[in-house]
């Protein structure tokens, strides 16, 4: 930016109140229904290509997302409809580009893997895997160049902190000390691959020591508790104390993408079943001590938008041909 | 790794190390062959700006100088890459991080996908970031940010926002280097729709289109040969662009023409010399940029002489000259009275020992050879 943005006060992180803990669950069960909606379609065959959803990770993507301000940015993954959602991105447009509409937030160019909302801080589904973490690293130079206190997430899973990117982001990140926070979903899977088989290390927060930088691990499905390790982290950033690594251990409830089975030859049924008894969404209703009405409505609420979206993505028009030879260069 | 510094200078051009005249040109540039006195032709656009007070300065000293003025008119410029605070190898951002800081002239680790990376994370919150990459033959580990990332990320976003990032590399071999630090890779680049490739072949086009690029809201890599660095030519004072997609006639001609990609201008205008003994007009133009590629002005040129050889320095196969060959041949197919010819580094890495070297990279005969050819004239 020419213009440097104000430098906000470094915020100690917010107690969160009751008022709060009730947003956050309201937006999980946003994310939940909309990828239940999205699976559903995909399986009819009217989202195309390929899907990740993220169901059972709810709490990482708002979580974090609500310890951050509008002007912070988000950069995340294959599996980014939940981060989109959690960092405001508009869900109309979202539900035109699976659709493959002309209003979608990428005019049908990308598709569920490269979902992006510039308006709402959100940089960017990333597919190539690892591949966000140099950007946000650059991201978070150009913020502490112009000084604007603003910092930069990245969203990543267990699988990506395998590659050279993560290692030469966070060295660089941390050489710099900028403001960049690395949020690794550890949802034990890269497609079927265990994590105890793909990673040296049994928690991948003890990387950050290579690096002379925090890392924590952080139970992935307790909300409050991926919220407060990222406010921690995020006063860190803003004051300048350079980047953190964040491990959140979670789980995908479902496939790893595109009608993968919830369970088969990689996972068992028990394994999944033991993880569903930790449902984000559970532990955060327990927490609230939401009554079933109180539950009904929010998803009354919750369903009224998702369906206004699909509405507004299918009365869409679609997107042209000529329009696929646009924006190749400013 | 050789470093070139001020005080090993010496050393290097005793073993015949950078810049120095192992090759069949010389080390400075005479201004009638640079198109000083032959006026840039562009299809049609605006001839560029009158080039009257002119002064003989190195490639380098060009590319430094577009560095130094885009940097004090634009502070979103950023200049990021291995051992560039001190300048510490080939000498292009020397006296910037003195000039302009450290915040935005900064010294990276051998992280080459990490910096590029970054650059285009950058360049997506707003700023203008330069990454050198040490040899262009690097270029090959940032791979992923430059063609899966910034080539792609406004189209794939819908236009949401542009990566106005530039890739600055020496390319080419003649020095020695063997085949990890000789590599000409352009023709890779020129196939990705979304990124645009210059290869500068005289100190004026250096700066006019290293400003070009540093202004352009696109990806760009600058391809610079590592032979030209301190070859002198006649640079216009003050503010100086190239717009990218104008090819340049370097010397007027009329029986054949001559196509060079960077360095290799220099071959085909030793060739025109010559050829030119012989009583054969050659011209020699130089696309300049390779994405976009001027071809209407090529094509302009063998509507006129109706012969045509294309001389770089990537490999033959699927080169390039491959790319030029085809899109002129579209273009001028009726007046074409011979095969387009192709010269190009042979198809087979690039040998450190010189005479090997020289063997495999093209050189003057090579291109004399081939004019003669298109020609019927017996070599
Ligand atoms: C560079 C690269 N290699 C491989 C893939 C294919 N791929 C897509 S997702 C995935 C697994 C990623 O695992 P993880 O990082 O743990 O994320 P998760 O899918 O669990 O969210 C793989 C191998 C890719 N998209 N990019
Ligand atoms: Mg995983």
């Amino acid at each position: 930016m020419a213009t440097r943005a104000k430098k906000r006060r470094s915020a100690k992180p917010k107690r969160l109140t009751k008022k709060d803990l009730n947003a956050m669950y309201r937006n999980m069960l946003r994310i939940r229904r909309f990828e239940e909606k999205t699976d559903e379609f995909f399986m009819a065959g009217r989202v195309k290509g390929a899907v990740h959803v993220s169901i059972g990770q709810e709490a990482c993507s708002v979580g974090v997302c609500t310890a951050l301000e509008d002007e912070d940015a988000i950069l995340t993954t294959h599996r980014g409809h939940g981060h989109s959602i959690a960092k405001g991105t508009r869900m109309p447009e979202m539900m035109a580009e699976l659709l493959g509409k002309s209003t979608g937030l990428c005019k049908a160019r990308g598709g569920s893997m490269h979902i992006a909302d510039i308006s709402k801080g959100h940089y960017g589904a990333h597919s190539i895997v690892g591949a966000n973490m140099p950007m946000a690293t650059g991201m978070g130079l150009a913020y502490q160049l112009e000084g604007s206190g603003r910092v930069a997430v990245v969203f990543f899973g267990d699988g990506a902190s395998n590659q050279g990117s993560f290692h030469e982001s966070m060295n660089l990140c941390a050489i710099w000390k900028l403001p960049v926070i690395f949020f690794c979903e550890n949802n034990h899977y890269a497609v079927s691959y265990h994590v105890e088989r793909s990673t040296a290390v049994k928690d991948i927060s003890v990387r950050a020591q290579g690096y002379d930088s925090p890392g924590v691990t952080v139970d992935g499905m307790d909300v409050v508790a991926v919220y407060e390790a990222t406010a921690e982290a995020v006063r860190r950033a803003r004051e300048g104390g350079g980047p953190s690594l964040i491990e959140a251990k979670t789980y995908r409830f479902f496939g790893h993408s595109r009608g993968d089975p919830q369970f088969g030859p990689y996972r068992t049924k028990e394994e999944v079943d033991e993880w569903r008894k930790r449902d984000p969404l559970t532990i955060a209703a327990d927490m609230l001590k939401l009554t079933e009405a109180q539950k009904k409505a929010h998803l009354k609420a919750v369903d009224k938008e998702l369906n206004d979206a699909i509405d507004f993505a299918e009365g869409s028009p679609e997107a042209t041909l000529e329009s696929a030879l646009e924006d190749v260069y400013a | 790794m050789p470093v070139l510094t001020k005080d090993n200078h010496e050393e290097q051009d005793r073993h015949g190390g950078l810049g120095q005249a192992q090759r069949p040109v010389p080390a400075t540039v005479n201004n009638s062959m640079i198109g000083m006195s032959s006026p840039t032709r562009g299809s049609g656009k605006k001839p560029e700006l009158e080039r009257n007070e002119m002064r003989e300065i190195t490639f380098v000293d060009a590319l430094t100088e577009a560095h130094h003025e885009e940097m004090e008119r634009d502070e979103r410029v950023i200049v990021m890459g291995e051992d560039v605070e001190l300048a510490y190898v080939f000498g292009v951002t020397k006296g910037l991080a003195e000039k302009f800081g450290r915040d935005r002239v900064r010294d990276t680790p051998i992280s080459e996908l990490g910096i590029v990376g970054a650059g285009v994370g950058a360049a997506m919150a707003g700023y203008r970031p330069i990454v050198e990459i040490m040899f262009m033959d690097f270029i090959m580990l940032a791979m992923d940010p430059l063609i899966n990332q910034a080539a792609k990320l406004r189209y794939m976003l819908g236009g949401q926002l542009s990566v106005p990032l530039v890739v600055r590399t020496p390319g080419g071999g003649g020095v020695q280097y063997g085949p990890t630090h000789s590599q000409c890779l352009e023709a890779w680049f020129m196939q990705i729709p979304g990124i645009k490739v210059a290869a500068p072949s005289d100190p004026a086009d250096a700066k006019g289109l290293m400003c070009a690029a540093i202004r352009d809201d696109n990806p760009v890599l600058m391809v610079e040969h590592k032979m030209l660095y301190k070859m002198k030519g006649a640079v216009p004072e003050g503010e100086h662009v190239t717009p990218f997609g104008q090819a340049a006639v370097k010397r007027e001609g009329g029986d054949i023409t001559l196509i060079g990609v960077g360095y290799q201008v220099h071959n085909c205008l030793a060739a025109a010399d010559e050829l030119a003994e012989e009583g054969i007009s050659a011209e020699v133009v130089d696309p300049r940029t390779l994405a976009p590629l001027d071809t209407e002005t090529l094509a302009e040129s063998v509507r006129k002489t109706n012969r045509c050889i294309i001389v770089e320095e990537g490999h033959l196969r699927s080169g390039v000259g491959s790319e030029i060959s085809a899109a002129v041949q579209e273009e001028a197919f009726d007046y074409l009275d011979a095969p387009i010819g192709r010269v190009a580094a042979l198809d087979a890495p690039i040998p450190f020992e010189p005479r090997l070297e020289d063997f495999v990279l093209p050189n003057t005969a090579n291109v004399v050879d081939a004019a003669k050819k298109a020609l019927g004239v017996s070599v």
